[in-house]
């Protein structure tokens, strides 16, 4: 479960940096790439469940809003 | 996009120019675009599906607003920005009371719109009391309370100021005018979403909230009407009774979306935002002024938002300065008055040299700003500072010890 859970964070975090390269314009490109470094570090050790999908989820909605724009 | 739209190629420049407008946060444009494309209804419709997904977003965005600054939703009400909620606030209350109330107090370092609807109001027969400040920038809490007069209606102090940046003693100015039951209007547009603003902490009345200033979208923004105690205005914009009477007009949806959404993520993110603008500022700051001598900053030091820094060069002309730092985006008074060859009145009202005042440069630093980009205009600032003090008669002079206010200029 936890081994899954770790490669499905890897995953989206680099799903998020990938698709932020994408922005042209660089305002955008930088923020987008410092937030998101920024916001799984400052995450990594959350260790309860709940909280750890309900962060995942804001990040799976943040890609898409990403992708919608790039 | 990484030209300029005027076809000539040229990269663009570095955007510091946050205080006159921001870009739109990504999110931000993220929420809009439904409402811009299938949920284009009339938020007033009552009949039918788009009115009422329409009014659902519209209502949903108002409560985000209502959030940012501790105010109950039915305390919001949209409007075409900040320059029309101080129209309203200030008109709207000075003639709602104006059978018993004739005064109102502001202060001289009000942005345009404020000062202007005052002017306006003294041709009414209002009375106007304008506030000078310190050197600081601040208000002196004591002339604030030796100008209430027994009519007094209305006073009007902006939070975070446009131009240097100084954030004055809210709290205190809303003790003051509760304890006397006079009604406390502040322009937030430059605070919201940056500091943290609690309209029951700090016992604001009415609120001005600007939707371009917070990563949000052009030509929407927010008044804050307090109902307990019930604050009255008389509304400047008739129509359909939108809005609770004190706005008609059909509310642009995807705008007010767009503003509920910046005003959302400003909470999300105003600990980071202002973490990092305070260390790129501080970076910013130390740099010139460990280059090159002779640099003011103007306004309060202390009691400051730190995304506005004000600098004054001594011995160089700030419009040659800006001219010379043709690849960052800057200015060097506010955008509403730089068609003017005047210096700013925010500088004069906080004492500062004729000029000095003309040798003055605003540095933005918001949420999207690079520590690149402040090491940048930090670097070509330095360089052009230096090279328009070497051809400076005046810069020679003093190096050579001349005071130069005890030179007398001949005419000729």
């Amino acid at each position: 479960m936890a081994a899954s859970s770790r490669a499905q964070v890897l995953r989206l975090y680099r799903a998020l940096l990938r698709e932020s390269q994408r922005f042209s314009a660089y305002n955008y490109r930088t923020y987008a790439i410092r937030r998101i470094r920024d916001a799984f570090r400052e995450n990594k050790n959350v260790a309860d469940s709940a909280k750890i999908e309900e962060l995942l989820n804001k990040a799976k909605a943040n890609l898409e809003v990403i992708r919608r724009q790039v | 996009s990484g030209r300029t739209s005027d076809g000539s190629g040229a990269p663009r420049p570095l955007y510091m120019d946050v205080q006159a407008t921001t870009p739109l946060d990504p999110r931000v444009l993220d929420s809009m675009l439904p409402y811009l494309t299938a949920y284009y209804g009339n938020p007033h419709s009552r009949t039918h599906a788009y009115g009422w997904e329409s009014e659902a977003a519209m209502e949903n965005a108002r409560r985000q607003v209502a959030d940012l600054i501790g105010a109950d939703s039915r305390e919001i009400i949209f409007t075409s920005g900040a320059t029309e909620s101080n129209n309203m606030a200030i008109k709207g209350v000075a003639r709602f009371y104006k059978s018993r109330k004739k005064h109102i107090i502001t202060t001289q370092t009000e942005h345009k719109c404020v000062l202007d609807s005052c002017r306006s109001l003294e041709t009414e027969g209002f009375r106007v009391t304008y506030l000078p400040v310190k050197k600081n920038g601040l208000i002196d809490l004591k002339e604030l309370e030796a100008a209430f007069q027994p009519d007094t209606s209305l006073v009007s102090v902006m939070t975070v100021n446009n131009e240097i940046g100084v954030k004055q003693p809210i709290c205190d100015i809303g003790e003051i005018c509760r304890a006397r039951k006079i009604f406390f209007h502040t322009d937030a547009a430059q605070a919201i979403g940056k500091i943290p603003m609690d309209v029951n902490n700090m016992k604001i009345d009415l609120m001005s909230i600007s939707g371009h200033k917070i990563y949000g979208p052009k030509g929407v923004g927010a008044l804050y009407v307090r109902r307990r105690p019930r604050v009255r205005l008389e509304p400047l914009q008739s129509g359909g009774g939108q809005e609770r009477g004190l706005r008609s007009g059909t509310v642009p949806t995807p705008l007010a979306v767009g503003l509920g959404a910046a005003c959302e993520v400003a909470q999300q993110e105003m600990e980071y935002d202002h973490k990092r603008i305070l260390q790129l500022a501080e970076r910013l700051v130390r740099k010139i002024m460990s280059e090159v001598p002779d640099v003011v900053m103007n306004g309060d030091r202390e009691h400051r938002y730190p995304g506005c820094i004000n600098l004054s060069f001594a011995y160089v002309e700030g419009e040659s300065l800006l001219m010379a730092l043709k690849d960052v985006a800057l200015s060097s008074g506010s955008a509403c008055t730089s068609a003017s060859l005047e210096p700013s009145y925010v500088l004069r009202a906080i004492g500062t040299d004729e000029d000095l005042a003309h040798s003055s440069i605003r540095f933005g630093i918001g949420r999207f700003t690079t520590e690149e980009e402040v090491d940048y205009t930090v670097q070509k600032c330095i360089q052009h500072v230096k090279r328009l003090r070497e051809m400076s008669p005046l810069w020679e002079m003093v190096q050579d010890g001349i005071d130069l206010k005890s030179i007398k200029w001949t005419q000729h």
